[in-house]
């Protein structure tokens, strides 16, 4: 990743630099990878509805120039209706969006500046990749020889310089993937909307593109906000991501921070894999969970004494005794446990853990192959682990929740 | 007691909206979108909703003398005296109701008033009258020069004879009384009951054989019998009349076959329905068929389930809908034809020969509307129903399905073969046999083969000329048809915000399939030709027809561009509005050219439907614009029957020579463009 863009709408920031920097400072930003740009892309209070469905409740959130941004969520979260907001296709219903500046709220789609790449892609099926590159540079008063050399150098970006003359029928999807790219790119915009343009394509496919994709926007610098469903894609690609859910935005953050200080359950449940266990607040700093008492460190939002709550610990942060020869940890947040059952993932295995403490579910753990081999982990094998404090999540209890590991991607 | 306290800033921030409500600004293309959407919608509610509004409107008028706003007063040389309004005199002077009176004529003398000719004991030659009136619903007139409302019209002696009270027109249900009170009329309600329910069930069973034997066998010629099925679409239904009267009437070919009855009546009717309906229900069952899914089929083998079994409990199943929808379609077909009943329905009167008696023969438009009203019902309801079910079909159809590829079954393949060398042959026989009475030189005493015919001597209907009128007629008809239908339907589907425009323009699209295309043209009648009307001077000239018959077939046409606009990506428009180009160039760079196959077709369906309609344009062709049908029609009423067989066997060559060119084009179109193929 080149930078370190951060933080946006209020959300705590730790990381240094998140204070927005002088705009005019070109240098500094060319010099600095990690010095924060401009807003480029400001989301304030836009709300959507749909009959009685309510697709968007009050979301705000930044994107700054040149900044690759990911709305991540599940279907139905509105992050497609966000970005169709944002292109001026379904307009909200109250909220602005300023893009470079400009109040573009209201503006038809036309009116705005932006290219866009749909999941379908959208190419028109009776012209060639030429004459697709080329629709959006005619009617500009460019002239012919303008328009096709602007095309050639498109053509030789996406690397299908030999292809120009075909139709879109006739070259593979990861190419007409790279087509409609190239068509919103051609006029140069400020700005380039993706509505999850990889889902379609075979998972190889998708990887390679993925990385292309990304390098591609790097080059180019050009503002991007794409839409998926598919998390590795995001934490891969994106320098920051927008997680939603129901409408509205859960966190927003680098892949990194999503990923290891998930702000809400949702979050913490969507991204990766992740065990939930009951407990209740005794104090700041300790939580019961049953008959065990676990220590805590590093919360966000601090729950008061008393309060029913929601431990979080992802399985690969579950350390099996013995496995780690020099752990200062080993005697905080000791548990004795029973192996359930284990899960072969070829690099990996997967342990469910009994313990009474949580009766529901059992607890999920994650070790190399050759811990797992090491230590004898099979089913009914006695053993003890460690919740290492710094890894351990408390959520407010929404909702009724055992340990939810069985939702894993990988 | 309620403490009054000033609102806090929590109160304020409270009651105060989160964000302002956006508007969004309508761009150049909203903008043209909705002024289309308003002239192809301005366009379907004058050729449409108006004419049919106005005829419902004018079915509930009835003539009848204002008796009520009339006051009479009678000199007879003492100064006038009144005898209260005509209402209250009514009695005394022995005037009938006020709509019976009417009846029997549309003006009232003051002489007549006293039949006797004295008002009391004197003569009528010693009295001045006076009369006040003139309402909006009636006129008084004083030697052919109207009063005005409320101004005393006085006549002396000799003048009672030129003061005239005219009948006005009054709201009532007078005229559905009438209808409803006269069994001769109400008994055409239950004949086109019988005929329509026959027919229907006839026609669906054949079809369903038909579609059978083509979608769930391996029978050979399954092209061959396809492109028969299609014949009956190619020609005027009255050719089917025709047919029948040379096969089965009194010199007849089959005659004996009839064992004694008539075909002139309800079996003529019927099977000459059957034949014209027949490639209807069998493209909706067909399709139907088409679509079921193999998986049911293989899990119905796997479980040892017998063919019987299978085909009752999963074949029909699969295929309800279209079966149910083949049969409404049908239905409405029936009840709203014209032209079959016409030739062979003799006697036995249905709904539809009724209207165009009742205009044609009796001049009654009145009665006309009312008959036209009632044909309404059973076509509206039918419509409705068959919509609902269409709904439901398309609902069934998953993107799992996997199609069904029949597999050999000697028995079922050649029973198959032979139900269909049946039904196709039938077919054949009636086309045949207008063919055969087209080219003998006088039927059936005189064999020998000429054109005679085709030379339309001395016939009715306009000849040559009605051909050429059809000819030119159905040009305007498909070209101009398919570019209102096409550009409608992408509004429909492709235009953007201003939905309610959109829906409601789909809506009167939807129309006029319920709408029985002689109900259309009395409609227009009504309508048009009413002299405060400013369109009425397309009154009588080749544009109603051509009106009348884009409107009359507009549904089909414009469903099927839906379809072909369906399967075209939703963000076109997006990505051309993204590349900051105006929908015009979407438009006519990539829809109309991706669309062109459809909007053939719909093109080659406008055309046949032009040149083989009747009823649409039956009451509004005038001297210079006679049709190729109608000119069929007319020489069978007088009787030149062989040469109505010859006019409809050249609609049939013409529409077939129309149906090859739209083949050719077609092939063209998938042969020449690299990208359509995949």
């Amino acid at each position: 990743m080149s930078q370190h863009t951060v933080d946006l709408s209020g959300l705590a920031s730790h990381l240094p630099g998140s204070a927005a920097g002088d705009p005019g400072d070109a240098i500094a930003r060319g010099l600095a990878a990690s010095a924060p740009r401009p807003t480029y892309l400001a989301v304030a209070d836009v709300s959507k509805r749909f009959g009685d469905f309510t697709a968007l409740k009050n979301v705000s959130l930044d994107v700054r120039e040149g900044e690759f941004v990911c709305f991540l969520g599940p279907s139905g979260c509105g992050k497609t209706t966000l970005l169709r907001a944002i292109a001026g296709l379904d307009i909200q219903n109250s909220g602005t969006i300023r893009q470079a500046g400009r109040d573009i709220s209201a503006l038809p789609p036309e009116e705005r500046d932006f290219g866009i790449v749909f999941q379908s892609y959208a190419l028109f099926p009776n012209m060639t990749v030429r004459q697709n590159i080329a629709f959006g540079l005619e009617n500009r008063g460019l002239r012919r020889p303008a328009v096709a050399a602007r095309v050639d150098e498109l053509l030789h970006l996406i690397d299908l310089s030999a292809h120009g003359h075909k139709y879109p029928s006739q070259i593979s999807g990861g190419q007409q993937q790279r087509v409609a790219l190239a068509r919103a790119l051609a006029p140069s915009p400020g700005l380039i909307l993706l509505d999850e343009p990889l889902s379609a394509l075979d998972a190889k496919v998708r990887l390679h593109l993925r990385a292309e994709l990304k390098q591609l926007q790097a080059r180019l610098g050009v503002t991007t906000v794409m839409v998926t469903h598919d998390q590795d894609e995001a934490l891969s690609i994106a320098d920051r991501i927008v997680v939603m859910n129901m409408g509205v935005v859960e966190q927003v953050g680098t892949p990194q921070e999503i990923y290891d200080a998930p702000a809400s359950q949702f979050v913490a449940d969507f991204i990766g894999a992740m065990n939930f266990v009951e407990g209740v607040m005794l104090n700041p700093d300790e939580v019961m969970v049953g008959d065990l008492t676990l220590v805590l460190r590093r919360q966000a939002r601090p729950a008061a004494a008393g309060e029913r709550v929601v431990v979080a610990i992802r399985p690969e942060d579950v350390r099996v005794l013995g496995a780690d020869a020099h752990a200062e940890w080993e005697h905080v947040n000791r548990v004795a446990v029973e192996v359930a059952a284990v899960e072969f993932l070829g690099s990996h295995v997967r342990a469910s853990l009994r313990h009474p403490a949580f009766p529901a579910k059992p607890l999920v753990a994650q070790l190399s192959q050759s811990v797992a081999r090491a230590l004898q982990i099979v089913p009914g094998r006695r053993l003890d682990v460690v919740l290492p404090t710094d890894r351990l999540r408390v959520y407010e209890a929404l909702r009724p929740h055992g340990a939810a590991a069985g939702a894993v991607h990988g | 007691m309620a403490r009054l306290r000033a609102p806090s800033m929590a109160d304020l921030a409270l009651g105060a909206p989160s964000a302002p409500l956006i508007r969004p600004k309508a761009g150049r293309d909203d903008r043209l979108m909705l002024a289309f959407v308003l002239m192809i919608g301005a366009y379907l509610v004058v050729s449409l909703a108006l004419p049919l509004g106005f005829m419902l409107w004018k079915s509930a008028e009835v003539r009848a003398f204002a008796y009520g706003v009339v006051e009479l007063q009678v000199d007879v040389g003492q100064g006038f005296l009144s005898l209260g309004t005509l209402e209250e005199a009514a009695p005394r002077l022995g005037l009938a109701d006020p709509v019976d009176q009417a009846r029997r004529s549309a003006s009232l003398t003051a002489a007549q008033l006293f039949p006797d000719a004295r008002f009391g004991e004197r003569p009528l030659s010693a009295v001045r009258m006076r009369l006040s009136g003139g309402a909006s619903d009636g006129v008084l007139e004083l030697g052919g020069k109207a009063a005005a409302s409320g101004e005393w019209v006085e006549a002396g002696p000799r003048d009672l004879r030129r003061l005239v009270l005219r009948a006005g027109t009054i709201r009532s249900l007078g005229n559905y009384i009438a209808y409803f009170s006269n069994p001769a009329l109400t008994n055409s309600i239950v004949n086109s009951l019988v005929v329509s329910l026959s027919t229907t069930l006839i026609t669906v069973l054949a079809a369903f054989g038909f579609a059978y034997a083509l979608q769930r066998t391996c029978m050979p010629l399954k092209g061959l019998f396809r492109t028969i099925a299609m014949v009956p679409i190619l020609v005027p239904s009255l050719l089917a009349g025709l047919s029948l009267v040379y096969l089965f009437g009194n010199q007849g070919l089959l005659k004996g076959l009839m064992m004694g009855s008539s075909i002139y009546g309800a079996p003529g009717i019927v099977a000459g329905c059957v034949f014209f309906t027949f490639p209807h229900a069998f493209l909706i069952i067909a399709t139907a068929l088409a679509i079921s899914d193999a998986r049911l089929f293989e899990a119905a083998r796997a479980l040892r389930t017998s063919p019987t079994r299978t085909f009752f409990n999963v074949t029909l199943p699969g295929a309800r809908y279209g079966v149910i929808s083949a049969a409404f379609v049908v239905f409405t077909l029936t009840i709203t034809e014209f032209g079959v009943p016409k030739v062979v329905g003799g006697d036995y009167n249905v709904l539809a020969v009724d209207i165009y008696k009742q205009v044609v023969g009796q001049q009654n438009f009145a009665m006309g509307a009312v008959v036209s009203v009632i044909l309404l019902v059973p076509a509206v309801i039918a419509f409705v129903v068959d919509r609902l079910v269409t709904a439901r079909q398309v609902a069934l159809l998953t993107a799992r399905a996997v199609p069904y590829a029949p597999s050999r079954n000697r028995a079922l393949d050649a029973s198959a073969f032979l139900f269909c060398c049946v039904v196709a042959g039938l077919l054949l026989l009636v086309l045949g046999v207008a063919q055969y009475a087209s080219l003998v030189k006088f039927w059936p005493y005189n064999l020998t083969l000429s054109f005679a015919h085709f030379a339309f001597e001395g016939v009715d209907g306009g000849g040559w000329e009605s051909y050429f009128n059809s000819l030119r007629m159905a040009f305007y008809v498909a070209v101009i048809g398919t570019a209102v239908v096409f550009v409608g339907a992408y509004l429909v589907e492709k235009g953007r915000g201003f939905a309610a425009a959109r829906a409601g323009l789909h809506f009167l699209a939807m129309m006029p399939m319920a709408i029985p295309g002689l109900v259309l043209g009395l409609a227009y009648i009504f309508f048009f030709n009413d002299r405060a009307n400013p369109l009425n001077v397309v009154y009588g000239t080749m544009a109603i027809l051509v009106i009348s018959s884009i409107t009359h077939f507009y549904t089909v046409s414009h469903l099927t561009a839906l379809t072909a606009l369906k399967a075209m990506d939703k963000e076109f428009e997006a990505v051309a509005a993204s590349l900051k180009q105006p929908v015009t160039r979407v438009f006519t760079r990539v829809t109309l050219p991706v669309c062109l196959p459809t909007a053939l077709d719909i093109a080659a369906y406008y055309f046949v439907n032009a040149m083989t309609t009747v009823s649409a344009v039956v009451f509004l062709y005038a001297p210079s614009t006679t049709l190729a049908a109608v000119a069929a029609l007319n020489m069978d009423d007088a009787g030149q029957i062989q040469g109505a067989a010859a006019m409809c066997m050249l609609i049939f060559y013409t529409n077939l020579g129309a149906r090859m060119v739209h083949a050719l084009l077609s092939r063209g179109l998938a042969r020449t463009q690299a990208w359509r193929i995949r």
